[in-house]
């Protein structure tokens, strides 16, 4: 048999004087982790956005993040580091947030019915955000898989040939979608959770946080539309050199990629 | 052409359902009144039940929004009877009971009953040292702001608005509501309560307690007596977090 601690929390009774810490734990961690994915998620938006500058900063961006100023040479594992600690994060967040979804049917039914009569903001807010977070679950295990494996294929005619040549687009307007409303919202909500930026009037802060929301979600729901077409339409001009990598004219090619 | 000035002609859906009686099921049911001055939903509801309907159930006591019992879904949204006024209210109005509550008949629940097991549960009362009570002492100085502060939230009725309005709440019957974590952050506030953080972890430092209140501020919205509920439950959490990550 089973230690006797096994034996009574397996029957339910508590196997310890003082109440858990774990649900604080899972609180912050939760919090943390969708921090820290939100300010990610505005980072990388920025990041992508450069194609709309000019292919060579966003070349620049990404020859930025494969170290090649710092190192000379580009090291693509190094963004699948990266991509291995935000798919790290997202799994984390996702395992915390489903504490929070409807777990049957009779929650389900009792919230949805509640949202519907009540028609308050903040209730229909979080509907929003269960019902992204968990179309994000499929959407960005997929998306960070692909960046995961190929980290070498980001690049202006890289990404821009995966939108169009590899049908990458539907999935990621989608997820433009999906992700800016929810981490818009969930940062919104953070600061009400916690009460950060509350001041001297918390009702006048509140809405000047929703206000501030509202606009950060339009502003990069904005870029990231004009940022997709931009990708979609090099990806089109590009569909008959699949394959080929884009080098700034006043770039050398690099010797190690010229002799792969 | 209509007068500009004459009455309006006001439409009460109440939901009615009773469910003691065999058979009975909750059905909606129109009364047709006209508006006077001043009226509010405690007027108009007494209205129908003088003249129209012997039969409907509703709940009243203070008609000043003090006591707490009228409190019910007015268009969808948890309200006090007494204090609303019609004309704030479209010409159609539809009255629903609390959820989450008991219901007793038509637009009456008893809310006695869930936050008598709340406060049990909270241990809602001011915890001294044992062997400390002494009677013939003068009671200890308190400083104006402090009970000021206390007193700002011990303003609750207990009308269980913010259950009602608590998505939370709804989908987890065990979450102990705003209404639960105003006492605890009032009791904490209080030098009489010898009860430390350690203490108030024990009682709302999990996912039924202040770790799972989603924020949805359903509660701070609808709350009739406009407790600052958002701030409360955003400070315990920092609090219990505190606390918890120890």
């Amino acid at each position: 048999m089973d230690s006797s601690q096994n034996v009574i929390a397996g029957v339910g009774l508590a196997d310890r004087p003082r109440k858990s810490r774990w649900p604080a734990r899972m609180d912050f961690a939760q919090s943390a982790s969708g921090l820290a994915l939100g300010l990610f998620m505005w980072g990388h938006m920025f990041f992508v956005s450069t194609i709309l500058l000019s292919k060579d900063a966003m070349w620049a961006v990404t020859k930025f993040f494969e170290g090649y100023f710092i190192l000379g040479t580009a090291y693509p594992v190094v963004v699948s580091g990266v991509v291995a600690g935000v798919l790290a994060l997202v799994v984390l967040h996702a395992f915390l947030a489903m504490r929070k979804f409807p777990a049957n049917y009779r929650q389900y039914r009792a919230f949805t019915g509640h949202r519907a009569l009540m028609d308050h903001g903040d209730t229909t807010l979080w509907w929003v955000q269960f019902l992204t977070g968990f179309a994000l679950f499929f959407l960005a295990a997929v998306h960070l898989y692909q960046m995961l494996m190929h980290p070498g294929d980001i690049g202006p005619y890289g990404s821009a040939d995966r939108v169009w040549s590899g049908r990458w687009w539907p999935i990621y307007l989608v997820m433009l979608f999906a992700v800016e409303l929810h981490g818009g919202i969930g940062l919104y909500r953070l600061c009400v959770k916690w009460g950060w930026f509350e001041g001297k009037d918390p009702a006048a802060s509140r809405r000047r946080l929703k206000a501030a929301k509202w606009l950060l979600t339009a502003f990069f729901l904005a870029l990231g539309l004009a940022t997709l077409g931009a990708y979609m339409k090099i990806g089109y001009e590009h569909r008959d050199r699949v394959g080929e990598r884009y080098t700034p004219s006043w770039v050398l090619p690099d010797p190690k990629e010229k002799a792969q | 052409m209509a007068d500009a000035n004459a009455p309006r002609k006001l439409t009460f859906k109440i939901l009615r359902y009773n469910p003691r009686l065999p058979g009975d099921k909750p059905r909606l049911q129109s009364y047709e009144l006209e508006e006077s001055a001043g009226m509010t939903l405690f007027i108009a509801l007494n209205e129908i039940r003088d003249r129209q309907d012997a039969s409907l159930a509703f709940d009243f006591v203070c008609r000043a929004g003090i006591c707490g019992s009228c409190a019910m879904m007015i268009d969808g949204r948890p309200g006090l009877a007494c204090r609303t006024l019609t004309k704030n209210l479209g010409a159609e109005v539809t009255l629903a009971p609390l959820p989450v509550f008991e219901l007793v008949a038509d637009l009456s629940v008893d809310t006695g009953k869930w936050m008598r097991g709340m406060s049990e549960r909270l241990e809602t009362w001011v915890h001294a040292k044992q062997g400390e009570i002494d009677l013939r002492r003068i009671e200890e100085r308190m400083d104006p702001d402090l009970a000021e502060e206390i007193f700002e939230l011990d303003r609750c009725i207990e009308c269980g608005c913010c259950v009602a309005g608590c998505g939370t709440a709804r989908m987890r019957e065990d979450f102990v509501g705003a209404v639960g974590l105003n006492k605890i952050a009032r009791f904490r506030l209080d030098p009489r309560d010898t009860r430390t953080d350690e203490d108030f972890y024990e009682l709302v430092g999990d996912d039924d307690g202040v770790f799972g209140c989603m924020s949805l501020l359903g509660c701070h919205d609808v709350c009739p007596k406009q407790l600052p509920l958002q701030t409360q439950i955003a400070f315990l959490r920092r609090k219990m977090l505190k606390q918890g990550l120890a």
